[in-house]
């Protein structure tokens, strides 16, 4: 089982989760998170002070899948949350010891 | 036969009676009766009540000791107006401006100072202040309200209830010291902020209220005779703005910087509060101004336009200049300029004419503003919410412009005593008597907050612990969250 944990912009959730249901992977977690890469963040102005922000938000998607649907969905999630410009984000893939369904205490690929 | 007893028993009764007694006493030492009034006594007096003028001497009529429906209605509700500009005006513009975790502790600063100051104006700080006595202080004759009845003072408004009057300028002594809080925000300990306000109180402020507006006051010079200095504040612009805003900056060098001041950012954590509070501070702002009349007469109706003007213009001017230097008219800048326009006009507004209230708005847009942003930053003093460079600056500024343009044609009283200082020309002799006004309030302000910060650091000590000011004084001072958000964590 592989884990994928995506960084995308805000915006972008929607058409990433309709894209991940449409190729038949229906559950993931999200998070609001901030971050930043080589996108500068933005400056803003109140009275005297001026405030360079570098952290900006971000959405992080996890999912966790069999091995072999892994390719596919990481295509997916990158075609899906691409605009082409700077701030984009990353797609990170790591291994997954063990998984189990809380429900019906089913384990492994079975449970994802 | 019976009916003779019983009429012959009941007089000898009568007679007896203590009250045949006074009957007699009154007969032997009646005080010639006061003289009926005439009907034309009675109308010189409903015209007098009309046009806030004086009564007639002649004969006491009916209206000789009642208040003014209209002008006690207008004071009523500008006492209302002005305890809004703090409750929650002023509590909502400084609270958006500080960060989440401090916003409750401004909230109860300001409801703290309210209830204090009330306690300290009853018990002797509205006799001090109000009733004669000497040209910088006044008496203990009102102490705990004795005496002040619904009954017009004529010293200050032959037509409002002197209660009214009292419960007016006791809004006047709230707002002031917590307008200093904006300079202090975010580090300093509640005890320590309300020993300093009681103590400050009584060296700053009732001294200069009283030489500003006693009837006997030393800087009154537009109903005292004998004033040492001849200068003029119509609303406060030396009594509030000025005296809070200098003690702002002291306090705010003495307490010292915010950690992480000029590093971390500490941007303000609800713009959308600090706007809301600054149309309440707009609109709580004529009872501030045009109920500086104390009636509803044609200077309250000057004052309310020249307030109107400057307001909004320096509302407009501030952003604009934004807008031309950094390129962004912000909310904080609206929001500024109009507290700037509000605090320059302060002193002016019941002496200046429409176009006088215009150029005070263009000033009030410009001169602050570039305290605010330059300024501050040469210096590096963290005045936190910008007191010093809103009230202090503004209020100075007004003092000087009331200086230049204060006219008679707007206001005749300033004929009554100032008329060789009040030439209708911009450089009148009242310019000098409002910078002797100026210097005389700075000092007060500057040597008063010195002297009770050292007191205050020597007993309670003024800044809260590193840990406190990093968590934020919401939970430490008050156990309290201003905001919580829904779920588990």
């Amino acid at each position: 089982m592989k884990k994928i944990e995506a960084i995308i912009k805000p915006f972008k959730l929607e058409e990433v989760k309709d894209a991940l249901g449409e190729i038949g992977i229906e559950g993931m977690t999200v998070s609001e998170v901030k971050g930043f890469g080589r996108q500068k963040g933005h400056t803003e102005i109140y009275r005297g002070s001026e405030y360079t922000v570098d952290f900006l938000p971000k959405i992080k998607i996890e999912v966790v899948l069999s091995d072999n649907r892994l390719d596919q969905a990481v295509a997916t999630i990158v075609k899906a949350a691409k605009t082409g410009k700077i701030g984009d984000g990353k797609v990170f893939v790591s291994s997954v010891d063990e998984a189990v369904r809380i429900r019906t205490e089913e384990k492994g690929e079975s449970a994802v | 036969m019976k009916n003779t007893i019983l009429y012959m028993s009941l007089s000898l009764a009568l007679n007896l009676s203590p009250l045949a007694a006074l009957a007699q006493n009154a007969a032997t030492n009646a005080a010639p009766a006061a003289p009926t009034p005439k009907l034309e006594d009675r109308v010189t007096d409903l015209e007098a009540y009309v046009t806030n003028g004086a009564r007639q001497t002649n004969a006491p009529t009916a209206l000789a000791s009642s208040p003014g429906p209209g002008h006690n209605a207008w004071m009523m509700a500008s006492a209302a107006l002005v305890l809004f500009m703090t409750l929650p005006g002023l509590a909502l513009f400084y609270g958006g401006l500080v960060r989440r975790k401090n916003v409750l502790s401004v909230l109860a600063q300001c409801l703290g100072i309210a209830g204090l100051v009330t306690i300290l104006w009853v018990v002797c700080g509205y006799s001090i202040a109000f009733h004669s006595g000497k040209p910088f202080w006044g008496s203990l004759e009102w102490k705990f309200l004795n005496g002040v009845d619904s009954t017009p003072n004529t010293d200050y408004g032959g037509w409002v209830s002197h209660n009214v009057f009292s419960m007016y300028q006791l809004m006047f002594a709230i707002i002031t010291p917590a307008l200093i809080i904006g300079a202090i925000a975010e580090r300093m300990k509640y005890s320590a902020i309300l020993l300093f306000v009681t103590l400050w109180m009584f060296i700053v402020y009732f001294p200069l209220a009283h030489m500003v507006w006693g009837v006997d006051g030393f800087m009154n010079g537009v109903f005292n005779k004998d004033a040492g200095i001849h200068a003029i504040d119509f609303a406060g612009g030396t009594v509030v703005h000025m005296s809070s805003g200098w003690s702002a900056l002291i306090l705010c060098l003495l307490l010292g910087k915010r950690l992480g001041f000029g590093r971390e950012p500490m941007p303000p954590h609800s713009m959308v509060l600090c706007m809301v509070g600054t149309g309440m501070l707009w609109v709580g702002w004529y009872g501030f101004n045009a109920g500086s009349a104390v009636a509803a007469d044609v200077v309250a109706a000057n004052a309310f336009m020249t307030t109107t003007i400057a307001t909004a213009v320096a509302s407009f001017v501030w952003p604009m200049a934004e807008w031309i230097t950094r390129g962004k008219p912000s909310v904080l800048g609206f929001c500024s300029g109009a507290v700037a326009g509000l605090v320059v006009i302060t002193p002016a507004c019941g002496f200046v004419t429409a176009k006088g209230a215009m150029v005070i708005g263009v000033a009030a847009g410009i001169v602050p503003w570039f305290f605010c942003l330059k300024v501050k930053s040469w210096f590096g003093y963290d005045d936190a919410l910008d007191t010093f460079g809103v009230h202090a600056v503004g209020g100075t500024l007004g003092a000087f412009m009331t200086g230049m343009l204060a006219r008679t044609s707007a206001n005749s009283n300033l004929t009554n005593f100032l008329g060789n200082y009040v030439t209708n020309r911009k450089f009148q002799p009242l310019v000098f008597e409002q910078i002797k006004a100026i210097g005389l309030t700075l000092c007060l302000a500057v040597v008063g907050t010195v002297l009770i910060a050292y007191i205050v650091k020597a007993t309670v000590g003024l800044k809260v612990a590193p840990e406190v000011e990093n968590s934020g004084l919401d939970l430490a001072e008050h156990g309290e969250e201003g905001y919580h958000s829904e779920g588990a964590l």
